[in-house]
């Protein structure tokens, strides 16, 4: 099958969801299921590849892009609700 | 070596294009200009609303505008054509061509008895200097010849995963082979300043990038006061961006991930090679000015929306994020990066890229070119007119 996420820089802890991917869905960025979302994703948003622990780092493209406000799973979705972003 | 075939200039820059271009100095010369336009086909006027009217430093910008497009190295001959009483210096821009080495001529309106008479000398002169361009043979040239400009319009969600990343691998790919590559739209790096000063190739530089940042910031919100965040990103949330810095992220990828070399003005020509930042606005018409003024032979042009526009004497390459776009805007797309969103790498995409700047470089024509996008010159102005 074809994938359905993708990974932008090799440093990154988040892929990219290509198409909406629901709850408990497999993830592909390749042929292989990674692993399973615990909370959909919709198309263009951000599941994380790995648990991180609150205030640990989240990396897109290579560079931090905001830290964890709360422990997170794999195959969570990320963005502004449990993300803490500094310096803007 | 890689080379590519050419037209050499006196001046040692070398054309992927062999233009004949009527430039106006004043907005009040583009009657003039057009008329010979239309009267010898082949030839590029550069009509333009700028010229007079403005003050000291709107007038530096355009008069550098002007010239640097003057000797672009895509530019065969320049015939400027000008009214008489204009602040922006018809005869500075002849004189640019002369030291370019470019076959180059000035008429001005009023010195010639009007617009018929400035019109008919225009054609003679047009017609004389398209058959010298076209006695002109392409020759074989290195790569650390061309310079590339970068812009993305009408981005949406993906811009930033496929188009853009897409282009990085191209950028990287030239700045190794020892061209110049132009990343520009400071609006856009807002968020970023402390990823691309650690890029830059010593503090000054570094210290150049944190400045221009820092203006543009200040310049959004004074122009859009409290809106200027919410102006920046609502529609980029929705589309799964969760801060300005990541949006910005998504759009210096396309300069990719070598050593930032220099920072320039609008319209200024990096002296030196590899990657350079243009300090610029985020408007692509305006933009693309630069970016030619600035020397570029060649542009890469991604867009998520679907923006058709080119440039009169720069193949401009039209790169779309999403197959939906691409095949509802074909004959206006060059590339489908959208290609990766079912499946294709972004090395793949890269080298698809690679491939098509080798081409258009040694000749074939993009899509804009095809579609003749050529519209008027938008030209970035500080200031407004009094």
């Amino acid at each position: 099958m074809k994938p359905n996420a993708i990974i932008v820089h090799p440093a990154d802890n988040v892929a990219i969801a290509l198409e909406d991917i629901g709850q408990g869905e497999d993830v592909r960025t390749g042929e292989e299921v990674l692993f399973r979302t615990i909370s959909s994703i919709a198309y263009s948003h951000k599941v994380l590849l790995e648990d991180v622990a609150t205030g640990q780092d989240v990396i897109k493209y290579g560079e931090i892009i905001g830290q964890a406000a709360e422990d997170l799973k794999q195959g969570e979705w990320v963005h502004t609700h449990n993300l803490t972003i500094k310096g803007e | 070596m890689e080379t590519f075939m050419g037209y050499g200039r006196a001046d040692g820059s070398v054309g992927v294009r062999n233009h004949v271009v009527i430039i106006p100095s004043v907005s009040c010369a583009n009657g003039v200009a057009a008329a010979i336009a239309r009267a010898v086909p082949g030839v590029k006027p550069l009509l333009h609303a700028m010229g007079c009217g403005r003050g000291g430093d709107d007038m530096t910008l355009h008069s550098r505008t002007f010239q640097n497009l003057c000797k672009n190295p895509n530019v065969g001959a320049v015939l400027v054509v000008g009214l008489g009483c204009e602040i922006v210096n018809a005869e500075g821009m002849a004189l640019v061509a002369a030291l370019a080495g470019r076959p180059h001529a000035r008429l001005m309106i009023q010195e010639e008895g009007g617009s018929r008479k400035t019109t008919a000398k225009g054609i003679e002169i047009a017609k004389e200097f398209l058959a010298q361009v076209r006695a002109v043979e392409r020759e074989a040239f290195p790569l650390d010849k061309i310079t590339l400009g970068l812009e993305c319009g009408g981005s949406d969600a993906f811009s930033g995963v496929t188009a853009n990343p897409a282009v990085g691998k191209a950028s990287d790919w030239l700045v190794e082979s020892g061209g110049k590559v132009i990343l520009t739209e400071t609006t856009e790096m807002i968020g970023t300043s402390h990823i691309l000063e650690r890029r830059a190739a010593n503090s000054e530089i570094a210290g150049r990038i944190k400045a221009v940042i820092e203006s543009v910031e200040a310049k959004t919100h004074q122009v859009l006061g409290p809106m200027a965040k919410m102006a920046i990103s609502p529609g980029n949330m929705d589309g799964g961006m969760s801060s300005i810095r990541e949006k910005s992220l998504g759009c210096i990828i396309k300069g990719g991930t070598t050593r930032i070399n220099q920072v320039v003005e609008y319209a200024e020509i990096p002296s030196q090679q590899g990657l350079s930042i243009m300090h610029g606005p985020g408007y692509d018409t305006e933009s693309l000015t630069g970016l030619a003024a600035a020397g570029s032979q060649v542009m890469l042009f991604t867009t998520g929306r679907g923006n058709p526009i080119g440039f009169p004497i720069v193949p401009v390459i039209k790169i779309a994020s999403t197959s939906k776009m691409y095949h509802a805007l074909e004959d206006d797309m060059d590339l489908n990066a959208g290609a990766i969103l079912e499946g294709k790498s972004l090395d793949q995409m890269g080298d698809e890229i690679r491939q098509l700047i080798l081409e258009v470089i040694n000749g074939e024509q993009t899509r804009a070119e095809i579609n003749e996008q050529d519209g008027i010159l938008c030209v970035y102005s500080q200031n407004t007119s009094f």
